[in-house]
Order: structure tokens, then sequence, then C-alpha cells
């Protein structure tokens, strides 16, 4: 497969780069290419203009204030190596770490991470594929496949980052021609297949900001066949900060690739709030997670059993957060200890 | 085992002879191959399953920049196919397209970007057709019918076969076992897509390079379908990046560039892309099967019935020597006085089925293997004990007519209890952990050729000169197996060299003799005897000419580390040569100096038509121990370690043995855990689409390096007298008892009974709920569906009184004609 003909603009400076994309509906920025080339080659997305953001150094940094601001332009390989990360924000490193491959790790950007297409086994498919099934209304038809009486596209958010930089309560930076705003990342995301972010279309996601990290501990847990390459077809992120009778004073639980946007367990959420980590309240916090997602027939996996296996992916999430050893039981599910 | 003889090389753990190439980037694939005014196509694939082709409109694609000539059905003459009894392919299709991804129109353009481009001004108006999607759909829907040729209906072939009463003997069994097994269609997943180049060459000849395992039945193919004398056409086999049976046939791009660069007079290329490649298929067939076997109460095995249901897709390729595998090696592991087995093989609208590793051998050993399992839990006997009792014996002729050489499956079985600890583990480890034992036989090629003849199967050419360089042309074709190394370390034990010394020009049709091809673990064998046989005439001039220049008798002259000596008196004067001084008093002595080995198979006992299908020189055993652990809340399963011994009679190079077993452990890991080759289906009130679910490497899933356990692997020689220096098959058995080893292992762990392929997380957690709420904890097939078997060919077995021929003559409905009637391989079946 090849790309199809586009033009190719690579600025050295965010203004620019903003400026170009202001002014060219059919523009898309492209940071690794991870996501988006593939993309291309099966004609998903047809941009005529791509802005390659690779040469802005402004995204490429981090920077330590009340809570540590990463830039969007940062690849996963180089955060899953950051030392600073994997001690304050475990969850983070984990789910950075289970990205795709060691090469795609290498070119995809944390910034491309979060902005990842959704996806969907009707929709990833090259143009002959979608041709013979009939085309699916997320690009260039009218129905959805997996749910033909669904009004509204399906298809999954599959990002690893997502979740968990919801869960720690991250907030992002967009830039246009028109100035900057800041949006909690929870806010970034709609559940809507086709529009799943809130960006605007001439905005670049330029950086993540963390919240200190404050005793909260981070636990990010992906499920997919094999232990490298897989798109989640399930994660659960988790963040906890206990008080010092070690009960919860606060906690984020929020699950990826069962909607089109992480999902946060609210209720869950509400009722961990001032208890202890106990194999009861860890069993009935991760019934309650289990309750708020519907996965449907868009990944790997049947979604009976995706839904069936929420829960006991919640305990384990749940169960590392208390401070259990999990390595184990990740060197099952994941192939890696991740400790 | 035989007291091992002391070789030179044979044996010695060595780097590969074409190592160097493939890590430094120098072997050229085809799709390296890039020449001066070359050319581009690429290929317009049906969307639609079924359908009549009604009219294909180019003209704005002609139009189209760049632009060089359009293909499309009639610009071909001749039906093509690997099989002569299934020659049902045509380059492009001419009336009817069978499959999604079916090749309607070629482009050749300047370019791939603009052959791309204009394929979508390409306009295919269709006439949609029934799609049949399924075995069970086949066998109801005869209206809709892929082929005009065939038993009836979809049915492709049906084979009906009984090597005794098999149903007296189960009547007398004292216990009769009846099980269903369902195997899933699986694909071969090779790293390189399939890829190929043609140039015109003078007086109207043409060059094609290409990515086959094959390059004598790609020659013929091409000869065949576009009514070309053989001899204007030369085929060169590129190197493989991995074929597993996957290039084995010959493909419609190999045709289509052909043609066009003789069109068009300049070089023309086409590299598939990962789509085309799971379109191209020829992978695992799905198989349904239903064993019902007879044992004494100790375990002996009475006889055996086994039934087989083949979804081959859209085309015939090898499929009804597929049909015959999925029955005919059952006799081959374990005695088994009668047998009695009945396939059939079906059309439907999606890629052709075809050989992959372990070509339908590999299903029914699955079922065979579980089997026995069940067998040993109901007899109270150790699954390992009970394979130990009924292991086939050295030397046996099988109910089938099989004549088998060396067997060392009892110290294969032994070796891997040992080293897995079996007898301490095996049904005492914790719940959630589990063992699981299983073997298999495989050939060590087939005993006869696609298409009959009685031609030898392999020839090598060696050519000597004054420089000292031995220069061996050979038609076998490296697919990443090692075949350049069996050859070059085969010349260099007889000839006392190093197999760096030997030079192997190989797989091309203009210069290299013919060898059938890198398929059906022939090449170790058939290869290596030819080899050796060229190698021993080359060895006898030289040391004739020693001997004269000894003074000497010629049995005194001894090969040895690049000497030619007197073993009489080594150290005398003008006693003991350099090889490259022995060649040239040879070369004075003879003039130039070239020989030929040749190798054709014995002939095969059995005499009954169909008995072509099975014999094979020497067949490899293999025994394998799989640990498995599982989680039971989610049925999550996870392999910690693959124990593997395997019988290859004589490792040639153990490294590359090695490799060849282990990366059969982990294909066969693969199959077991997660490939499968499924299909969607819309129903027809929305887009009556039938479609490859996922035609991806990344939804496609294969183990990646990480979820690949660790594997301890002991090779066995059990040296066969047909085998060079005794060598069997490596490459293909070794995948066989994985699978079923699989699953016994998840039945140790947690009393789970996963009756079909893949054995997924969720299949394991619907038996456990299903055990739970106190049912069988069994998933897999419930039904076999009823089918018109024909009336048997009844052969009694050697100890009734068998000669090997059948004493019925039952009517077989004749095949409605093809396009050439050509006799199938080894002229005796149908």
């Amino acid at each position: 497969m090849r790309l199809p003909r586009f033009r190719y603009y690579r600025p050295r400076d965010l203004a620019e780069a903003a400026q170009i994309l202001a002014g060219e509906d059919g523009a898309m920025v492209v940071a690794g290419g991870t996501d988006l080339l593939p993309n291309m080659k099966r004609r998903q997305q047809t941009p005529e203009l791509l802005i390659a953001l690779g040469r802005i150094e402004a995204l490429k940094k981090t920077a330590n204030g009340a809570g540590l601001t990463i830039g969007a332009g940062l690849t996963l390989s180089a955060i899953a190596a950051d030392e600073k990360i994997k001690k304050d924000y475990r969850g983070l490193w984990q789910a950075v770490s289970q990205v795709a491959t060691p090469h795609l790790r290498n070119m995809g950007t944390i910034g491309g991470n979060l902005c990842l297409d959704t996806r969907c086994n009707y929709y990833n498919q090259n143009l002959e594929w979608r041709k013979a099934i009939d085309f699916c209304m997320k690009k260039d038809g009218e129905i959805c496949w997996v749910a033909t009486g669904s009004k509204k596209c399906l298809a999954l958010s599959a990002t690893d980052a997502a979740p968990m930089l919801t869960a720690l309560n991250a907030r992002v930076r967009l830039v246009s021609a028109a100035g900057e705003r800041d949006l909690p990342l929870g806010d970034f995301y709609q559940d809507d297949g086709i529009h799943y972010l809130r960006r605007r279309r001439d905005e670049i996601l330029t950086e993540i900001i963390l919240p200190p990290a404050n005793g909260v501990t981070s636990s990010y847990w992906k499920l997919r066949r094999r232990g490298s390459f897989d798109f989640a077809a399930l994660s659960v992120a988790g963040a906890v900060a206990l008080d010092r009778h070690r009960h919860v004073a606060n906690a984020r639980i929020v699950l990826g690739a069962v909607a089109s946007r992480p999902v946060v367990c609210e209720a869950a959420n509400r009722f961990l709030q001032g208890k202890p980590l106990t194999d009861e309240t860890i069993e009935e916090a991760a019934a309650l997670c289990a309750k708020v997602a519907a996965p449907v027939d868009n990944a790997d996996f049947t979604p009976r059993w995706r839904k069936r296996v929420i829960g006991e992916v919640a305990a384990d999430a749940l169960r590392e957060l208390r401070g259990d050893d999990m390595s184990a039981v990740r060197a099952e599910f994941a192939r890696q200890a991740l400790s | 085992m035989a007291e091992s003889p002391s070789f030179a090389v044979v044996g010695k753990p060595r780097r590969r002879v074409d190592g160097a190439d493939k890590v430094t980037g120098r072997a050229q694939f085809a799709d390296d191959i890039d020449l001066p005014r070359m050319l581009h196509c690429k290929l317009l694939r049906a969307s639609v399953p079924h359908a009549l082709i009604k009219s294909i409109d180019a003209r704005r694609a002609q139009r189209h920049p760049g632009v060089k000539l359009i293909l499309s059905g009639k610009d071909f003459p001749n039906e093509y196919g690997i099989l002569p009894v299934s020659q049902d392919e045509q380059a492009l299709c001419k009336d009817k397209v069978r499959f999604v991804g079916d090749p309607v129109a070629a482009v050749i353009a300047c370019d791939e970007f603009a052959a791309t481009e204009a394929l979508e001004l390409i306009k295919v108006d269709y006439e949609p057709l029934d799609t049949i999607a399924t075995p069970d759909e086949a066998l109801i829907n005869s209206r809709a019918r892929l082929h005009e040729y065939g038993e009836e209906g979809n049915i492709h072939k049906r084979l009906s076969y009984e090597f005794g009463d098999v149903e007296e003997s189960l009547a007398n069994s004292d216990h009769v076992f009846e099980d269903l097994f369902f195997f899933e269609g699986n694909t071969h997943l090779p790293l390189e897509q399939h890829a190929a180049v043609a140039r015109p060459e003078a007086d109207g000849r043409v060059a094609l390079w290409s990515s086959t395992q094959c390059p004598h039945y790609v020659h013929r193919a091409v000869a065949q379908a576009l009514a070309l004398p053989a001899a204007r056409i030369r085929v060169i086999a590129t190197p493989n990046g991995g074929g597993f049976g996957g290039k084995t046939d010959p493909f419609n791009h190999e045709i289509v560039v052909v043609k066009a660069a003789m069109l068009l007079g300049r070089p023309v290329k086409i590299c598939l892309n990962r789509e085309e490649v799971f379109y191209c298929h020829r992978g695992r067939h799905p198989v349904l099967m239903k064993f019902t076997t007879g044992t004494t109460k100790d375990g002996e095995l009475t006889a055996m019935r086994l039934q087989t249901l083949l979804d081959g897709g859209a085309y015939g390729s090898y499929g009804v020597a597929s049909a015959f595998y999925t029955a005919v090696l059952q006799p081959v592991a374990y005695r088994l006085p009668r047998y009695g087995f009945d396939a059939c093989r079906v059309f439907t609208n999606k890629p052709p089925c075809g050989p992959k590793r372990g070509h339908g051998t590999v299903q029914p050993r699955f079922g065979q293997e579980v089997q026995l399992d069940k067998i040993a839990e109901k007899l109270r006997l150790d699954p390992a004990e009970l394979r130990l009792k009924i292991v086939e014996r050295p030397g046996a002729l099988t109910a089938n007519y099989l004549k088998i050489g060396s067997i060392g499956l009892a110290q294969c079985i032994r070796k891997v209890i040992e080293r897995s600890d079996w007898k301490n583990r095996y049904g005492k480890l914790p719940r959630g952990q589990g063992l699981g034992l299983a073997c298999s036989s495989y050939l060590s090629g087939a005993g006869n050729a696609i298409y009959w003849n009685a031609m030898p199967h392999s020839a090598v050419q060696l050519k000597l000169d004054r420089s000292g360089l031995v220069t061996a042309f050979c038609g076998a074709t490296e697919i990443g197996q090692g075949s350049d190394d069996v050859l070059a370390v085969v010349i260099a034990e007889v000839l006392g060299l190093e197999p760096e010394e030997i030079r192997c020009v190989t797989g091309d049709t203009d210069l290299t003799p013919v060898d059938l091809g890198s398929y059906s673990s022939r090449v170790t064998l058939m290869m290596g005897n030819a080899a050796m046989q060229a190698a021993q005439r080359a060895r006898a001039l030289i040391a004739q000419a020693a001997a004269r220049k000894f003074q000497g008798p010629e049995e005194a002259v001894v090969f040895e580390k690049g000497r030619v000596f007197n073993a009489a008196n080594p150290g005398g004067p003008g006693q003991n040569l350099s090889f490259q001084e022995a060649v040239t008093c040879a070369e004075e002595l003879h003039g130039a100096l070239g020989t030929t080995g040749s190798y054709t198979p014995p002939d095969p006992p059995g005499k009954y038509k169909g008995a072509g299908v099975g014999p094979s020189p020497a067949y490899s055993y293999t025994a394998a121990v799989v640990e498995a652990r599982v989680d039971e809340q989610t049925g999550w399963l996870t392999v910690p370690r693959v124990y593997v011994a395997h019988d290859l009679g004589r490792a040639i190079n153990p490294v590359l043995a090695r490799g060849q077993v282990e990366g059969s452990v982990y294909m066969g890991l693969g199959e077991a855990l997660m490939e499968e080759s499924a299909f969607r289906r819309l129903p027809p009130r929305l887009s009556g689409a039938l479609a490859h679910r996922e035609p991806s490497m990344l939804e496609y899933k294969s183990l990646t390096a990480v979820d690949m356990p660790e594997v301890i692997t002991d090779l066995i020689e059990a040296p066969d007298a047909q085998g060079p220096f005794g060598a069997k098959e490596a490459g293909q058995g070794p995948l066989l008892p994985i699978i079923p080893a699989l699953a016994n292992a998840v039945y140790d762990a947690v009393g789970a009974r996963i009756d079909e392929t893949p054995i997924t997380a969720e299949k394991v957690l619907r038996a456990l709920d299903d055990k739970a709420r106190g049912g069988s904890g069994r998933v897999g097939p419930m039904a076999f569906p009823k089918i018109d078997w024909p009336e048997p060919f009844k052969v009694p077995p050697p100890w009734e009184g068998g000669d090997g021929r059948a004493v019925n003559k039952p009517a077989r409905k004749r095949a409605a004609k093809m396009g050439r009637p050509v006799p199938f391989p080894g002229g005796n079946a149908a």
C-alpha cells in the first residue's frame, strides 16, 4: 500500500505550525506518524496537507513546576525511560511501556497517543476491504456495522495514555493561531467514535500538565492477546491517594477500550472514598467498574468475555494500588513484570 | 539407536552457508530486484464474494497517466492449477469471481502509485450469485456452484477407504471412543510478501524471478497458462522470506507479469501487499473430524474410523492431496490393525486453502492425540505409558500400506517425560497448572510428484575444475530452511571439504536440474541423496586419477580436510595432494569434470487407487510436553515451557535442525493459542459481504517474541536407511504435537476439554462455566453433518492376506471434464 498524494510542511516553531493549520481546512498535524500514516495508506484519512511537528523543540520538553509538564512531542520511549515519571507516576510509565512495540514507541509520541484515532475492526481495514463490506459511517458510509441500529459511531478509544492520564487528573494545553487554552483531559474526549476529541480543527495539543504526585499511587493494566504490538481490548487505569489510616482519600478508576472515550468509574470511585482497600472493598469496587462498560464487537476478543473480565482486571489494579506485589500476575497477562 | 559413525562435517553445529548474506542484506529477495526500464503491476481484486463478471470497463484507467497496459481474463489462454485434477485457476478471472480478493484485472504502469490509482478507474459490472460461506452451506446448496467440475454441487472430492472390517473390530472392542473435533483454518504468515519480476529476453524468451518454493511447478504452470514452450521460460526462485507452504502453488501474479513483460518488452514487477498475501492464502484447511476408535481394555488400538470435512475455499489448489492427508498418516505413529476413513472437501467463497506446514496431517493429529488423552483417562493409564505401549514398530507396513523405516518415537517420548519430570508432575500439579503430552509423525518427502512421471524427484550436477572450486547445481529452493546448507554439507562430507568451499547454484530452471521444490519436507532426504550420488561419482573420478598418481589402489585414496592422500603412505613424497591438485590430476585424466546424481523414491507397496498419497521414503517422529497455566477467573492461558524431542534420523547441521524444530513449536503454539482465518459475513439484506475478517499482520494474531515460551529441544537420531547419512525431516513434523499437547495440558490444569482450535481464554472460561453448571466442561463441535459417502475401496491389511490392492471396484462418478485431462500424482488416485 502506498500513501496518497499530500503536501508536507515541517515548520520549526509552534506559531508557524498553528498558522498553517488555521489556514487550510484539509490540513492535519503529524508527530510520530505511527497512527496517521497507516491510516492514510488505508485511505481512512486523506489530508491534503500534513504539518509535521517533529522539528518543534518546544514540544519535546518536560518541566517541573507544581507537578509535571510533559511536552506532547516526547516519544513514548522517552517517557518510558524517564526515571521521575517511573517513580512518581508509575501508572503512566506502565501505560506508555505497553503501547504497541518498541519500534513504534520510538516514533510515536505521547500527544499522538492521546489523539489516537478511534478503532474498529470494520474501520481499520484498507480501502478494498471496506469497499467489499460496504463503507461505514466513520468513513465514506452511512451505517455502523457493529450495531446497525446505532445512530452514532461506536469506534473504540484504544489509547493507553488517555485513561491513565485521565485517572491522574491531567490537563492538556491546546494552542491555535487564535490563542491557547487548558482543559482537563477528561473533557478532551467525548463518546462519539467520529468526533471523539473536543479539539478544534485548528488546535495543536502541546503539553500535558500533571498535578503533583503528592502520595497518589497509580497503576495501569492493559488486556490484549499478546504481550506486544496489540491495542488494548480492555484497560484499567487507577490512581489512589490513601490517608494516614490507609483509607482511600481519593480514588480515580478509569476504563479504556470499552467506549469511544475513556470511561470514569464514578460509582466505584465514590464507593471507595473513605474505605480501606480490603479484599471485600476491592471486590465490590471492581464489580461497580464492570457495570459502567458495555463492550461491543469492535475489538479483539468477544464483547461478552471483555465484559466478563473487567472486574477481574480492575481488582488486579486495585490490589497493586494497595501495595500487593502483582508482578507474577502481570507476567502472565502482560508478559512483563512492569514493576 | 544405531552406533554413531564419525563424520567430518555432518552433525557439526555450524554457521549456515547462506547466513552471512542473509544477515548483511546481501541476499537479494524478489522485491530487491530493480531492473532498468522496469514497470510495475497491480491487480484489481474482486470486491464481491461470488458473482458473474458482466463487463469490465477499463477505458478511463487506460488513459490514466503512466499506464502502459491493462490485462483481463481474456488475455490468458489456459487455466492452470497445481494438481492435474484441479486445473481450475485463471491468471485473471474470465467470467466469474469466487471470493473477495480474486484477481479480475491487472494494470501495468510506470510506477506502483500510478498503477494503484488506475485500479480505482476500472469499472467491473458484477451479477451477484449466492454466497457459500461454510461447508454446511456447500453441502446443502448445490445450485450456486463455484465450479463446473468436482463431484456434484459444491463437493470437490469425496474419498472413502476401508482397510479391514472396521465395524467388526469396533463391535468386538472393549471400549469404543467417539469424538468430534474442529481445527480452525489459519495461514502461513511469512514475513516476506510474495513478489515477482519478469524480464523479456532475446528470441522470445522470458525470465521470471519469484519468491516461490517450487520454481519447477511455476515453470510448468506459466508454460501452460500462457501456452508457451517451457524451454522459452526461465524461472528463478529468489530466496524466500519464509514460505511454510504458502508459496508452493503457482500464483496469478507470476503469470500476469510474465505476460505483461512479453507484451511490453520491458521488465515488470509486482509485490503483493499484506492483504493480498491473505488472499493468496493456500493455508490450513478448517477441518471437522469425527474419530471412532476401538481399544482393548489395556489400551491397544483395535480399529479406527475417521471422517473429515474440509472447507477448501474457492479453488482446488492441493486440496485433493490435503483431503488424503487428513487421514492417511494416522496409522504411522501407532499400531492400528484396521482402519477406515472418509474425507470430503467442499468449495466455499473464501481464499483457497492448501498446504501449510504439516499439510493436512496437523488437524487429525490434533484429534487423535486429544482422543488418546481421553482414552488414557478412561482406562486409567498414564498417557505416556499408553503411547509407549502402542508405538508402531520400525520397518512396519501399516494397514494402509505405508512402509515405515526407522522410528525414534519411543525415545522421543522417554526424553520429553524425563525432561519435564512428567512422572512427578503430570496430574499432580496445583490446580491451574498442567502438563500435556502428544506425539506425531510426518513425511520426509511425498513418494510421488504432483504430476505423474517416472523421472527423478531431485537431481544435482557438480562441476569441478582446476580452480579447486566445486559448484553444485540443483533446482532445490532455499526458503530459509537451510537447503543450500544441506547441499553443501553433503557434498563437502563426501569430498573431504568444508561446506563453505562448495558453491551452491539453486532454484534456476535454466541452470539447475529439476528438483520438485521445497515442500513436503522432501529436500534434505531427496536432494541430499541426489547430492550424495553426484559427490560420490566425482570422488570416484578424482580417486581414480589420484590412485594413478600415487601408484596405489583407488580404495586407499582418502579425502579429508581438503587433502587427497594415500592412506597407505600419507607422508610419502607425492602421496598427499591438496584437493585442487587432485582435481587437476582428474581433469588431466578425464577431461572436463562433471557428475550428476539423482533420486527417485522407492515404489510404494500400496497398489490401490489413491495409494499414491501417504508414502514417503522415511517418516520423522516427534513427542512434546507442553506446560499450561490457566487463570480460572478469566480463562487466561499461559504456556511457560515446551519440551520437544524430534527424531530426525540424523542432524546434518544441528543448529539449523534445532531452528526448524523450534520454529515449528512457535508456529504450532500460534495455531494452538490464537491464529484463525476468520471471516466476516453480513446478511444479504445488509451488504451480503463475505470477507476475511482482518487480513492484517496486526489483527491476525500470531505470537510475538515476548509471547514465546522457553523451549527445551532434543534431537533424537534414529537413522533411516533411506536418508542421506540416515537423515529424515525436521521442518514440519515438530509442529504437530504442540497443539494437542496444549489441549491436553489445559485439561490437566483445570479439567476443561477444548476440542477445537484455537484454544482461547474465552473458550476455556466457557468450558469452566459449563463445568460449574454441572456440564461436561467441553467446548467443541457437536455434530458431523450427513454426507453421502461413496462405496469405500476395500483393501485388506497386509496381515489379513492383502497384497496392497482393493478387493472391490467401487463405482466412481467421473469428474466433469477439465480443461486438460492430466492424471493425478502417482497415476492411481481418481
